[in-house]
């Protein structure tokens, strides 16, 4: 059994991590490239969204390095993140490729059958080997998103442009070559110091921006055309509101004892949306919310061409923004993406905020009309 | 001995130069063809102004704008270098401090740009769909064979209102076809393709926006008093078009670029005999990481002076831009 997995941001990392420890072999897809996008585009129904796209290529470049079985979450909820697995199968079995599809998800509830699955790719029934392996793969995943965040949000008070950089790129560049989730967390743990201890110049006029929107093209910076570091050049702090290890936590554990954080969110939000609108729309417009009343200059929301539920969001967001008195940009992106315009757009955007920050800085309040 | 800061727009249909004297007066303009060459173009456009100058100019600053700002302002040396819908809002503001909404459409995008109390406050910038484009325009009026400049005036003309389908290009385009079919008039027509042009506008840039007054239309088809007509009658106020209207982008640099020196104390300019150097742009797609990214390098007279396109910075970091400025 080989083992692969599509790319969401950093997250293959942790996942070799855990198959690692259970000593079950991977294989890593190629990194997101125009081709990886180019292959998935080729054999994908023409409409669906980008991420999908993204990992039938993923799936396809892992095959022809000799992948057998491909491991996938599974979501139901009224958006078709939900039959990517199925739609892809098809695909590829349409393409003559002779795989197995394992999908992480208890059909109609079955927890058993969940169970029947882990262990199947764990390649043990002992649960608690199991336990243990997933324990390392989420110790390596939470340390790497903190890692993510912090670079993110240090970035544009560096000293020395390119330091942060040198040091995540080291960093992955170490993670790949080693093996098992201990070596991984030693790992991150000294690249984490060693980032908080880059000189920073925190006296700089560092604008604050969240991003919301759909959480693939979120986290994975090849969709988004890298958002947070084109954001950080442009000397902005950047929060991202969805991070690998919050859903998988989510939806692991929390969502059967109730969350807080996401208790909040979905407070925030109901003036607006009252109702699960599938994928993350609710929370789009619930992290919309807090971003404003924790005093961020602006949210962006990121969404693939033809996403349902953040199509929902995004109609909602003018009258939020007009309420909370924060501009809200949205950027569609899908497989016909020219980064000028997007870069273009970004650009605006950031003026807009700076000198709206400059015309109201000894203003208390900051409204429009 | 005259004065000037210089203002250039390069974008992908048109490019304009504008000349701006110290007190912010608006000397000279000129609009020439990119056609898809904007290095040519703009080498051109910058011999021509220099000619229409005189002698004795001396340039205190200069920005670039557009999609092609960046190669322009490697090219000659620009002190600020800035994104469209931002100069398109400073040249607003420029002329009418308390603006509200600036309705932009150009050759090749068009964009909405809401403003209150005199800052950038929104905007939507539409790039993909050409049914609310001058390109559009240009090429219905070169099909039913009226010069564009007429197409204005054959739409007030009109006194029956023909509905287009505006939705997109194609669309419009058949829909025109069969409307022409069933035998009605060219001005009505006409009349109906800016009302859908508008209509398009509306419900593409501005969903969710709320348009105020004053509004301005700007950008190359803000000429044609058909379209603006069509704006007044849907948004039910009044639509005012400044004098400089085609060449807002290129006077919003130019304000830009004076804001900028007036900090840094002096120019990039490499002065107007960059027309006389050669340029030429190579590209290759590097094959070090599965990225493969198109590298654009840029030579002037042979030698290499910028690199771009990299997504890790293995190129563009890895060179000497000398920012030697020629004779001035
Ligand atoms: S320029 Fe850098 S990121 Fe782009 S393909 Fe080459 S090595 Fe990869």
């Amino acid at each position: 059994m080989k083992i692969t997995f599509p790319h969401m941001g950093n997250m293959y990392l942790p996942a070799k991590a855990m198959f690692d420890d259970l000593g079950v072999e991977t294989v890593l897809p190629p990194k997101n490239s125009k081709k990886t996008l180019e292959i998935g585009t080729k054999y994908s129904p023409e409409l669906i969204c980008l991420p999908m796209k993204i990992n039938l290529g993923n799936y396809i470049e892992s095959i022809e390095k000799g992948a057998d079985t491909i491991v996938v979450t599974g979501s139901c909820g009224p958006c078709r993140f939900g039959y990517f697995a199925e739609v892809e199968k098809e695909i590829l079995k349409d393409l003559g490729h002779n795989v197995e599809f394992v999908v992480l998800e208890a059909p109609d509830g079955n927890i058993k059958e969940l169970y029947n699955r882990i262990s199947k790719i764990a390649n043990t029934k002992n649960m608690m080997k199991i336990a243990k392996g997933l324990k390392g793969g989420i110790g390596v995943l939470k340390r790497i998103d903190k890692f993510e965040e912090t670079v993110l949000k240090l970035r544009p008070y560096e000293k020395n442009k390119g330091e942060m950089d040198k040091v995540y790129k080291s960093l992955i560049k170490n993670l790949e070559n080693s093996e098992g989730s201990q070596a991984m967390i030693k790992l991150i743990n000294q690249a984490q110091k060693c980032i908080e201890e880059i000189p920073i110049e925190k006296n700089r006029d560092i604008l604050k921006v969240g991003i919301v929107g759909e959480i693939y093209t979120i986290i994975e910076n090849f969709a988004n055309i890298d958002i947070g570091k084109k954001l950080n050049e442009l000397g902005v702090e950047v929060h991202k509101s969805h991070t690998t290890s919050g859903w998988v936590l989510e939806h692991l554990f929390y969502n059967s004892i109730g969350s807080t954080r996401e208790k909040d969110i979905r407070n925030a939000a109901k003036p607006y949306v009252k109702t699960m609108v599938g994928g993350h729309g609710r929370e789009t417009i619930g992290n919309t919310i807090l971003y404003a009343k924790d005093g961020y200059d602006g949210v962006i929301q990121v969404m693939p061409f033809t996403c349902m539920p953040e199509i929902v969001a995004m109609s909602l967001l003018p009258q939020v923004q007009n309420e909370y008195h924060i501009p809200i940009m949205t950027l569609i992106i899908d497989e016909m993406t020219g980064e000028a315009g997007y870069v273009t757009r970004l650009e605006a955007y950031i003026d807009l905020l700076r000198n709206r920050r400059e015309k109201y800085k000894n203003e208390k309040m900051l409204s429009w009309r | 001995m005259k004065k000037c800061y210089l203002g250039v727009d390069i974008g992908s249909v048109s490019t304009n130069i504008i000349v701006m004297d110290e007190e912010d007066r608006i000397v000279d303009t000129l609009y020439l063809r990119t056609q898809g060459r904007p290095i040519e173009t703009v080498k051109n456009g910058l011999s021509q102004m220099k000619e229409r100058l005189g002698e004795d100019v001396h340039v205190l600053g200069v920005g670039t704008t557009g999609s092609g700002r960046n190669l322009g302002g490697i090219m000659i040396g620009a002190d600020v270098i800035k994104n469209e819908i931002t100069a398109h809002g400073v040249a607003a503001l420029h002329f009418v401090p308390d603006v509200r909404t600036i309705i932009e459409i150009g050759g090749q995008d068009s964009k909405i740009i809401l403003l209150r109390n005199g800052v950038l406050y929104d905007f939507a910038m539409n790039t993909v769909c050409a049914a609310g484009t001058g390109s559009f325009l240009d090429r219905q009026a070169e099909r039913l064979g009226i010069p564009i400049e007429e197409f204005g005036d054959l739409a007030l003309k009109s006194n029956a209102t023909v509905r287009i389908a505006g939705r997109c290009a194609v669309f419009a385009e058949s829909d025109m076809i069969h409307k022409q079919q069933l035998g009605h008039n060219q001005e009505d027509i006409i009349n109906g393709l800016c009302e859908a042009l508008v209509r398009n506008y509306l419900n593409n840039l501005g969903k969710g926006k709320e348009i105020q007054g004053p509004v301005i239309f700007q950008g190359g088809v803000a000429a044609n008093v058909g379209i603006k007509k069509a704006f007044e009658k849907i948004l039910g106020c009044e639509v005012v078009v400044p004098k400089f209207a085609n060449v807002m982008g290129a006077i919003g640099s130019a304000l830009l670029a004076k804001e900028e020196v007036s900090k840094k104390g002096s120019t990039n300019f490499k002065g107007f005999e960059i027309a006389d150097s050669n340029y030429a742009v190579k590209s290759f797609e590097c094959e070090h990481c599965p990225n493969m990214c198109e590298v654009v390098e840029f030579y002037r007279d042979e030698s290499l002076v910028a690199r771009w396109g990299d997504k890790c910075g293995r190129w563009s970091n890895n060179i000497n831009v000398e920012s030697k400025k020629l004779a001035q």
